[in-house]
């Protein structure tokens, strides 16, 4: 049998976990700014996940695509030092803060011209901009069934099985492969990586190919930015924590019990 | 037609009450456009929905009804809507944020070849071009965007709980029969079995005991159970939340979640263990009445929302909380 071709598309983002006073907003240039270090989105990790389990259970060959005007091979080789198979960079000027239906449409055209696929998987959502979207767009463009919110996800017989999330529990569903599956993070967080590993793929001399607009993209014309009107700080969240202090555990217990019977 | 459409969606043949929240936002927007409003209604009986949308003032009520409509597939849905969409050519097109507006709406737009914007905050039409404004927090909640797209229809997916729902009144609004052309070719996604969960409805709460990363591990909830139970005997409704984190690392299952991806909660006590605070946990939190927050990190972001603070190790204050309390009883 022909060995499974997955496809994961994940984002580089600023760390979502980022502590509040490492993010501010520009108003005038309409941007987040966020002082941290750049990582995997965690849906895309949580895709990758699931692909790397699929590999286990019946091999499987995992190139992983990542979008951006310019991609860091260091954050994604990641997914490389935890299994994948092959990172393809899609890096241009003109990929910088497409909407949704744009950076989909990329995606689609770097899928054609990978050729040949069974599965490609991608996050629900990024952990920037929260849209939820190019997933599902790109398997309509692609022409594809597709199935979102995996927490689990089988290969059986050219189908693919998910336990996909629905409000009161789950759906078993089933669809022929090509197919698209958006992945939730219940499927498990992304596996460890040591030390040695990581640092080993990152000292691999191994080049990362890179494409740009003019090797794949069919109608970089029809490319558009996000519409962003404006951007502004969200209400201030802050509150002023009173510390309950004590010597031991014992006394800051008994401070807490003070606290509850206040708001019984 | 200039028209402004929303996806009613029924729960035991009655409209929930998101659908009401849209009718509101969306009489709003009718009327400072001069447009027109209507509702679409899918299923395999919808009739009676149908008939208790008219007093809310729609001017049509489109009843889409199909044994295949019945219970949600998405491929059937999707297809429905689109055909409906290219008939009635209505400006703007809105859907709850639910779980069938994020499987839906994102679908749609591409097939309508349009933009969505999801989960929006606040709507609005620009009065210089009467285009629609689309308000939503991005970055997990540290900025809020407003968006303007081209295409129509202009689709959007709205959070529930933000808007006000729409009030029953003396509408006479028509109810039109729409037939989809669909046959089960068209499903491409097969259902095998639906699986109900005994789920916890954490919005329901007056109490969360919410527990993250900082517990370490799985036996870290058992601490927190006890904490629960104690607290249940002067609190009324006392229930476990977690982080996005927990459920990652397999400790609880989701239906728990607190955040952006899980479920947002207002109750009167939020109690956060080891939980640090990334932006996407505090928006589902942040309306708490008050906020209690235990933490070995007196740096985390989970203090600077927090009315008390214990900096801690929880595997020691706990146990320690759990007994002065039932001490007390």
């Amino acid at each position: 049998m022909k060995e499974l071709e997955i496809i994961v598309c994940a984002k580089q983002i600023p760390d979502p976990e980022a502590p509040l006073s490492d993010v501010s907003v520009d108003v005038e240039k309409k941007e987040v700014i966020v002082d941290a270090p750049q990582v995997i989105s965690p849906f895309d990790e949580n895709a990758l996940e699931a692909a790397l389990r699929i590999k286990e259970n019946m091999g499987a060959k995992i190139t992983i695509l990542s979008l951006g005007k310019k991609v860091s091979d260091t954050v994604l080789r990641k997914s490389l030092a935890a299994g994948a198979d092959k990172l393809i960079l899609l890096q241009d000027d003109a990929f910088e803060k497409l909407d949704s239906h744009s950076i989909a449409s990329v995606l689609a055209d770097a899928i054609r011209k990978i050729g040949e696929y069974d599965l490609v998987l991608a996050g629900r959502q990024a952990g920037d901009w929260d849209s939820g979207q190019v997933g599902l767009i790109l398997g309509e463009m692609l022409g594809l069934p597709c199935i979102s919110l995996a927490r689990e996800i089988m290969i059986e017989d050219g189908s693919v099985a998910v336990k996909k999330n629905i409000p009161d529990g789950y759906e078993q569903v089933r669809a022929k492969m090509p197919a698209l599956v958006t992945v939730s993070n219940e499927v498990g967080e992304l596996r460890y990586i040591s030390r040695t590993k990581m640092l080993k793929m990152l000292r691999g001399a191994s080049s990362i190919p890179s494409w740009s607009s003019e090797d794949f993209v069919s109608a970089k014309e029809e490319l558009r930015k996000m519409g962003i009107v404006a951007l502004s700080s969200p209400p201030d969240m802050r509150r002023n924590c009173e510390f309950l202090d004590g010597a031991t555990p014992e006394e800051k217990a008994d401070k807490l019990v003070a606290v509850f019977k206040s708001l019984q | 037609m200039n028209d402004v459409m929303i996806l009613g969606e029924v729960k035991e043949r009655s409209l929930d009450l998101r659908t009401l929240e849209l009718l509101g936002a969306g009489k709003k927007l009718a009327g400072d456009l001069g447009a027109s409003l209507s509702i679409v209604l899918l299923g395999d009986t919808v009739s009676a929905a149908a008939e208790q949308a008219v007093p809310y003032g729609p001017n049509r009520v489109y009843k889409l009804e199909h044994p295949l409509l019945k219970g949600f597939n998405a491929d059937l849905w999707l297809t429905s809507l689109e055909q409906t969409c290219r008939k009635i050519n209505p400006k703007i097109f809105l859907m709850s944020h639910s779980f069938i507006g994020m499987e839906l709406g994102p679908r749609l737009a591409c097939r309508l070849n349009t933009r969505l914007t999801t989960d929006c905050i606040d709507l609005s039409i620009d009065p210089e071009d009467s285009l629609l404004l689309r308000t939503k927090p991005v970055s997990g909640g540290n900025a809020i965007s407003v968006f303007k797209c081209p295409g129509e229809p202009q689709l959007a997916t709205v959070r529930g709980n933000v808007f006000e729902p729409a009030e029953a009144g003396d509408g006479k609004g028509e109810i039109v029969d729409m037939v989809p052309e669909i046959d089960e070719s068209m499903i491409r996604v097969e259902s095998i079995e639906v699986v109900r969960e005994v789920v916890v409805a954490l919005d329901k709460a007056d109490v969360v005991v919410s527990g993250g990363a900082g517990l370490g591990d799985e036996d870290g909830f058992a601490l927190l159970q006890d904490l629960a139970k104690a607290l249940n005997k002067s609190f009324g409704n006392v229930m476990i939340g977690c982080s996005r984190m927990a459920v990652d690392k397999g400790w609880i299952s989701s239906d728990h979640q607190v955040g952006l991806t899980g479920t947002m909660i207002s109750p009167n006590i939020y109690v956060a263990v080891g939980i640090s605070g990334a932006i996407q946990h505090l928006v589902g939190m942040i309306q708490s009445k008050k906020i209690i927050a235990i933490n070995t990190d007196q740096g985390c972001n989970m203090f600077r929302v927090a009315d008390y603070g214990v900096v801690e190790d929880y595997e020691r204050v706990i146990p320690a909380l759990v007994k002065r309390l039932e001490e007390l009883s």
